[in-house]
């Protein structure tokens, strides 16, 4: 430690200060979902449970909720496959065009959501004619929801080796009986992780959905993004936003205790 | 595979027009969006605006980044090293919509920001350019903080030594040293900060006040107006950019530490 005193005193006071900063805004938001006043004034003059109840009531806010679900299920299943799947491809083949394909599972999320989005709403609409709605979100969804599981599924691989399935081959188990006795067992927890990920990513997307999602299908950050500018739902979007700020750490916690290092939180976008 | 055909196609389109009688895509080559874009100056506006924004949100969170991961990673103890990775990471995946939402209630009228600097005399600047920033910088802190962090640790504890030995002050220390080793990891973090600010729109509908950036005109062109190759010429402008930025820093060997 040669960084001299005053200076790490300064340092300990930024840490401070920044932290601060980050978290004042979101405590703020679930201190308002009391509010009794609608609006953002400050500070509160006092304290109601009156919109937690209207939230719970609320239809428009469940109905996105359980699309919200559903779209993450779908796209994290699928991701799960898919993810798993380019993951044991890149790490024990080599061939033509491997680099590109690993360049290929990033892009989606290197590129500005707005590039993303676009360019699968123009797929979509004017190259294959569908109809937006809950199937053109789950494949939005996936494309994008691939990389967590294939980052955390290739980690895994590359630590793992492969000794110990030509162990289990020169033991006389066949490819599946491998896969299912040694492979996947070794792999749960890192393809758990990488689901957890994929889930909250895609409860999260507003931007690359706004441009897949057709006019019937509504996603909560949608729901929200359009309720956000009446002041008469102000108090509910509150309340859906303080529960989501609380919701939102659990299976990234989760995500962290299971895959044991804090790199693969930052892996994802 | 779809996802590359799909970013072809969106190019392709960019070529083609829409019939300004019928509304409807015609499929002919024509360069007519592009042109529309370098010669309306509302567009030429929004299009340095953006970028300049992008640039001020990079650099607003390199400063801000610095000090917490020389922090985290050259004074704290493991313990609260760990403690302060999980905190800083942690709203990195709160939802993004509720962070914009949350500084849209701070920039409000009588919310905090006002409260805050209406006791040292000052107005709040409400929702406009700055909120604009502040709120991007605060979206995308984490993914600067990440990268400085990482380069920080990689850095030996023995160069800083040396340093002292040979009389240098903390500040020059940091200054000579430590800024031009981690110079690659600020880099690599400007790419994320600097990509996801050109293509936001959503921070900017909320906090923005009526100022608009690339994203809206775009969003705008795909939902109301409906003209997808004006759209898709505008969107190509981010990725351009994007392709240019990311050329010029491979000189400075970013691309190892991303």
């Amino acid at each position: 430690m040669t960084i001299s005193r005053p200076t790490r005193i300064v340092l300990r006071c930024l840490t401070i200060l920044i932290l601060g900063v980050i978290y004042v805004p979101l405590a703020l938001v679930v201190v308002n979902s009391f509010n009794v006043n609608k609006t953002f004034a400050w500070p509160p003059k006092d304290f109601t449970l009156e919109w937690w109840k209207r939230a719970a009531e609320s239809q428009g806010a469940l109905d996105a909720l359980w699309v919200s679900v559903r779209v993450g299920l779908a796209a994290t299943v699928i991701a799960l496959v898919l993810g798993t799947m380019i993951a044991f491809a890149l790490q024990r083949f080599r061939f033509y065009g491997r680099e590109a394909v690993s360049l290929l599972v990033i892009l989606p999320i290197a590129l500005p959501g707005i590039v993303t989005g676009i360019a699968l709403n123009n797929a979509f609409r004017t190259i294959f004619g569908w109809e937006l709605g809950f199937v053109t979100i789950v494949i939005a969804h996936a494309t994008f929801c691939i990389v967590t599981v294939f980052n955390n599924v290739i980690a895994r691989l590359r630590r793992m080796g492969s000794q110990l399935e030509q162990a289990s081959a020169d033991l006389g188990a066949s490819g599946l009986t491998t896969f299912r006795l040694v492979t996947f067992p070794l792999l749960r927890s890192s393809l758990l992780a990488g689901a957890l990920l994929a889930f909250a990513l895609s409860f999260d997307e507003i931007i690359v959905t706004t441009f897949t999602a057709g006019a019937q299908e509504q996603t909560l950050p949608i729901w929200i993004f359009n309720n956000l500018f009446r002041p008469n739902q102000a108090p509910i979007v509150n309340v859906v936003a303080a529960v989501l700020i609380t919701v939102s750490v659990i299976p990234v916690w989760l995500a962290q205790k299971l895959s044991g290092d804090a790199e693969s939180m930052g892996a994802g976008r | 595979m779809a996802y590359l055909g799909a970013l072809a196609a969106l190019f392709v389109t960019a070529l083609w027009s829409q019939n300004s009688f019928t509304g409807l895509i015609e499929r002919e080559w024509s360069l007519d969006s592009f042109r529309t874009l370098f010669t309306v100056d509302v567009y030429r506006t929004i299009a340095f605006r953006t970028v300049g924004v992008a640039a001020l949100v990079t650099v607003v969170d390199a400063v801000v980044a610095f000090p917490i991961a020389l922090y985290m990673s050259k004074v704290a103890r493991p313990g609260l090293r760990r403690f302060l990775l999980v905190a800083v990471l942690m709203p990195l995946w709160a939802s993004y919509l509720v962070k914009a939402y949350a500084w849209r209630g701070m920039f409000s009228e009588g919310g905090l920001v006002s409260s805050v600097l209406g006791v040292v005399g000052l107005d709040s600047p409400g929702y406009g350019l700055i909120a604009t920033i502040v709120t991007l910088a605060y979206l995308w802190l984490p993914y600067m903080i990440l990268p400085i962090y990482a380069g920080l640790e990689r850095l030996p504890n023995s160069l800083l030594e040396a340093s002292s030995d040979l009389g240098g002050r903390s500040g020059t220390t940091i200054r000579r040293v430590v800024l031009p080793m981690v110079f690659p990891a600020v880099v690599a973090g400007s790419i994320f900060t600097f990509s996801l600010s050109l293509g936001d729109y959503i921070a900017v509908r909320i906090v923005g006040g009526t100022n608009q950036l690339l994203g809206n005109v775009v969003y705008d062109n795909v939902g109301a107006a409906n003209n997808l190759p004006f759209a898709a010429a505008v969107a190509t402008v981010p990725v351009v950019v994007m392709l240019v930025y990311l050329a010029a820093v491979r000189r400075t060997g970013a691309m190892e530490s991303i």
